[in-house]
Order: structure tokens, then C-alpha cells, then sequence
């Protein structure tokens, strides 16, 4: 199955760990996951203003690259649009409803574009974990597992963009099991978490409110840590930083917090699918080797 | 409109600069038909061979909403052209020693955070008159994909269309310079020759040659020049 995919700016930053496990866990499903070519940033945060047309170019933009990849010949009549960063999902996704469900807006984004072929609506868009559920099947992957994760507890972390607004969320929005569905199928044991949908502080990050972005990540990890967890995956590149590297912080402010390993789930995937490399935990903050050599999840069989 | 009376000489055409109508010869250049009105340039100017960037100009035409943007040197008039030229472009440009600039993906967010404004519209690559694909190279910029924004923007001539023309107010020309001199200090592989070859000038390989050449009179000199080889022609049998 060959996807058009849209990588984002912060997978080719910080967070390139999630794109590389990505790449090579869709390629041991059999997706090959095609980048768009010329493709720009999503807009980084949806603008919620009803009348703002200019902000949802960004987006737009990109989905006319899906078109012109079918029109090209690149790829044959798939206008799926896979994304991995849950927030660039969200902003695409809400932009690709907004235009396709005003068609005064959409008529005006395409004469502003008039370098571009108009955006005819017919992209989807969608995160990868829909097309592991709905495509390939958890009962698939679990049959692809080369190194089952057992005896590994982990704890899905949603934040807001990949169930908020409902319109555009991957799963139910108040109750989601998506990923601790893809956490048992990689042999690992999903652990929930009161907090999983708990915003985690989100931009706060960049300003001078970085306590409260610590103190949300104390109330996230110890909620898994409740349950369990020894491991927290995520979907998001900010709640990922929010949650890892905002630890050193949290520290301070909580004597005695213990520091959890924060992983992308594509890293877990690359991990049981045998492509211990690949899943780049290098590019972690809170090192999440000493858990895996401890659980003797590393060195184990390795995929050429 | 006025415009409309019929135009005698049919080798003439109507122009307006800064509102004002000139009737010019058809074929003249921007530059050459603002000169030919009676204007004289004191900025806005440069080599008049399309390669310096000076002389950023904006246009409209006849019966045509867009605004478009070029060089005064490289594009003739039109009848009905609506003229301005832009004698300086206005733009943040940052202050930085490229020794101690940290080649790494957040280089060119910290010296131009207001890259990140970016939206996308595009209108930077539709005034460059280079016909770059400005707007790419925000976007690798924002990415931190230094290299692309220097191959993306290295036929730039600095002219600063696209700074003028950006909604988000980016200074595009001078993200790419910083682009490319990070990429060529610390990213691009190195001529090995070159080095070798600076070596060699250091160590006084050449300084007899250059000071009996300077020793030399201007006869010899022009001869010895004419006579040079030249790299890459055939060399003829007389």
C-alpha cells in the first residue's frame, strides 16, 4: 500500500526519532509511506476564527499536493493523506472540513491560490493510527510482531488533538482505546490513566508558564504511574516534549518524582516489529533504555 | 478614461509614473523610459544588466488587478503600465558573526524568529523576479533545512520583492543569506584543489611570477594577456 504522507516541521526536527520508527514500522506492515513533494507547514494551530480564510491556506496547500501526486502519476487514485503528528492532523483535518463543507471559502482559498490547481475536496485526511486500525488491523500487526514487548506496562497519552473536536477526533473522544489497542498488540500491557486526555499544557512550553506545563506532566505521569505504567506513548511532538523533557522541571517542583520514558508509539512498533535502531531512542530526553534492557527488550532479534 | 484617445505615433506608448502619463518609445526598459520621461536615478539603480538588484520596481497594467513586481532593468514597458520604482527596501537584517553561529536546525529561527509567520500565500515566490521558489525556502527554513534554503534561494540578487510583498512581514532575501553562508562555512563539502592551491599561494609558490610580472612593462603585459590560454577553448594549430 503506498500512502501519501505529510511529515510536518517538528518530525524533521525534534522529533525525528517518530518519523524514522515510523517509516520503518509502516514498511514491515507493507506501507510504503510517500512523502508529499513541496509540502508546507500546516499552519501549526487551527485558527478558530469563522472569517480567517488566510490562515487555512497553509493547509489547503497541501492537500492540492495529494491531488497533483494523483495527477502525476505518483500515486494511483489514493487521496488519503496519512499524518503522524497529531497536531498537524488536527490542523489539516479541520481546514480539509472547513473547505469542504463552505464552499464560499473553499471558492475563495482557490482564486487566492491562483498558482495551484483548485482544491477539488477530495482529500482525507488521516493520523496513522487510523490506517493501522482500520487498514492493516491490530490482529495483523500482532501477527507481524518479531520481539513481543511483554511484561512492559504502558500508558496511551491522547492530549486534545487527536479527539478534540469531535468532528475530527480518531476514536471516542471521553473514552479513547485506540493506541491501548495497538499497545496489546505489540505484546505489551496497555495500563489507562485517569489523565490520557488531560491537555498537557500545550504552547504554555515556549512562554514563561513552564510550571504550569511541569505540573501537568507531574499529574500525567504519576496518573499512569498509579496504574503501573512504566512508559507513556504519545502521538504529539509537543505533548512529547511537554511530557519528557519538561521532567528536568517537574523534578524541581516535585521532591522525590521519579523520571518516566516518554516514546512515540511508532518507536514501540519499530521496537517489536525488530528495528531497535530505527527506533531512535537517542532522541529521547528521559532515556528509556535502562526500562527496556531492564524488561530485556533490547538486543533481542533484529530485521535486516 | 483619458488613456483611451487614440495614440499617434503607434511606436509610442502610454505609461504612468507615479500617476503621471509619458508617452515613451515602445521597447524601452522600465529604467530606460523612466530616464527617457526625464527622471533621474539617484537610488534604485545598479548595473542595469539584471544582476545587482537594485532597481526592485512594482507595476500595474491595463484592465489588470494583480500587482506585479520585477526589475526596472529587465522588463519593457507596456501601454497603460501604472510605474513606480522603489528606490530602497526596508528590512530587518540581523546582526551575527557567522564564526560563531551554531550551524544547527534552530540557526535561522533564532536570528529570524518571524519566519514562523510564514502562511503560506505564496506571494513572495509570485513577486520574485528571479523566479525562485521563495516560499519553499521559508518552509525549509522553518524546518531547519538549511542546505535547501540555500540551494532553494542561491540565484537570490537581494533585490527584496518578496520582503515587500510578505504579509507576514518576513525579510525572505536576507534568511536566505544567512542560509547560505551557514551552509557554505560549516555544511557544504570543501574543494580539496582549493585548499591545496591557497596552501601553496601562502607558502610563496607564485610570488617570483607575480613580481617579475609587476616588473613588466604594459606592452609585454597586453601582449602576454592576449596570448593567455584560456580554459575549456580548442587550442588552434597555426
Amino acid at each position: 500500500m503506498k500512502l501519501p504522507y505529510y511529515p510536518g516541521c517538528t518530525l524533521k526536527k525534534n522529533a525525528k526519532n517518530f518519523e524514522k520508527a515510523a517509516i520503518v514500522a509502516a514498511k514491515h506492515l507493507g506501507i510504503e509511506l510517500v512523502e508529499l513533494p513541496r509540502w508546507n507547514c500546516c499552519g501549526a494551530v487551527s485558527s478558530l476564527t469563522s472569517d480567517d480564510v488566510m490562515h487555512h491556506v497553509a493547509a489547503i496547500r497541501n492537500l492540492v499536493r495529494v491531488q497533483q501526486m494523483n495527477d502525476d502519476g505518483i500515486l494511483d487514485n489514493e487521496y488519503r493523506l496519512v499524518v503522524l503528528c497529531a497536531m498537524c492532523f488536527n490542523v489539516l483535518k479541520r481546514s480539509n472540513i472547513l473547505a469542504t463543507s463552505n464552499a464560499n471559502m473553499l471558492n475563495t482559498i482557490n482564486s487566492f491560490m491562483d498558482t495551484e490547481p483548485d482544491y477539488e475536496g477530495t482529500v482525507e485526511v488521516k493520523h496513522f493510527l487510523e490506517i493501522l486500525r482500520d487498514d492493516v488491523g491490530f490482529d495483523a500487526i500482532k501477527s507481524k510482531v518479531i520481539n513481543p514487548l511483554k511484561g512492559l506496562k504502558v500508558s496511551a497519552y491522547y492530549g486534545c488533538t487527536l479527539l478534540r473536536p469531535r468532528e475530527v477526533g480518531i476514536d471516542d473522544p471521553e473514552a479513547p482505546t485506540i493506541m491501548e489497542r495497538l499497545i496489546e498488540s505489540l505484546g505489551a500491557e496497555p495500563v489507562d490513566n485517569p489523565y490520557k486526555s488531560l491537555c498537557c499544557g500545550s504552547y504554555h512550553t515556549v512562554g514563561s508558564n513552564k510550571e504550569v506545563v511541569a505540573r501537568r506532566a507531574y499529574r500525567i505521569i504519576e496518573g499512569a504511574r498509579r496504574n503501573g505504567a512504566e512508559a507513556i506513548i504519545t502521538s504529539c511532538p509537543l505533548c512529547a516534549f511537554n511530557l519528557d523533557n519538561r521532567q528536568a522541571l517537574t523534578e524541581k517542583l516535585y521532591p522525590g518524582f521519579k523520571r518516566m520514558p516518554i516514546l512515540y508509539f511508532t518507536q514501540l512498533m519499530a521496537l517489536a516489529f525488530g528495528y531497535e535502531s530505527e527506533a531512535s531512542f537517542d532522541g529521547n530526553f528521559v532515556d528509556p533504555i535502562p526500562l527496556l534492557e531492564e524488561k530485556g527488550l533490547i538486543g533481542m532479534k533484529v530485521q535486516k | 478614461m483619458a488613456r483611451k484617445k487614440k495614440i499617434e505615433n503607434k511606436k509610442m506608448v502610454r505609461i504612468y509614473i507615479m500617476g503621471k502619463e509619458y508617452l515613451v518609445p515602445a521597447g524601452l526598459t522600465i529604467m530606460k523610459a523612466i530616464e527617457y520621461a526625464g527622471y533621474r536615478y539617484i537610488r534604485g539603480a545598479g548595473c542595469r544588466a539584471g544582476f545587482c538588484g537594485a532597481c526592485a520596481t512594482v507595476y500595474r497594467k491595463l484592465g489588470d488587478y494583480k500587482l506585479y513586481a520585477n526589475l526596472a532593468c529587465q522588463t519593457t514597458v507596456e501601454d497603460g503600465m501604472y510605474l513606480v520604482q522603489l528606490p530602497f527596501v526596508p528590512a530587518n537584517k540581523a546582526t551575527y558573526d557567522i564564526e560563531k553561529v551554531k550551524p544547527d536546525e534552530n540557526a535561522i529561527l533564532q536570528y529570524y524568529p518571524e519566519v514562523a509567520r510564514c502562511v503560506s500565500c505564496n506571494t513572495c515566490t509570485k513577486a520574485c523576479p528571479q523566479g525562485l521558489e521563495v516560499m519553499d525556502y521559508i518552509q525549509a527554513a522553518l524546518r531547519g533545512d538549511i542546505k535547501k534554503t540555500a540551494e532553494l534561494s542561491f540565484d537570490c540578487i537581494q533585490c527584496g520583492l518578496c520582503a515587500i510583498r510578505c504579509p507576514a512581514e518576513i525579510a525572505h532575501y536576507h534568511v536566505g543569506q544567512l542560509a547560505r553562508r551557514i551552509y557554505g562555512k560549516y555544511m557544504m563539502p570543501k574543494a580539496k584543489h582549493l585548499q591545496e592551491r591557497i596552501k601553496e599561494i601562502e607558502a610563496g609558490k607564485f610570488d617570483d611570477e607575480i613580481k617579475k610580472l609587476m616588473k613588466m612593462g604594459v606592452k609585454r603585459l597586453k601582449e602576454l594577456y592576449n596570448k593567455r590560454e584560456i580554459e575549456g577553448e580548442a587550442v588552434e594549430s597555426d
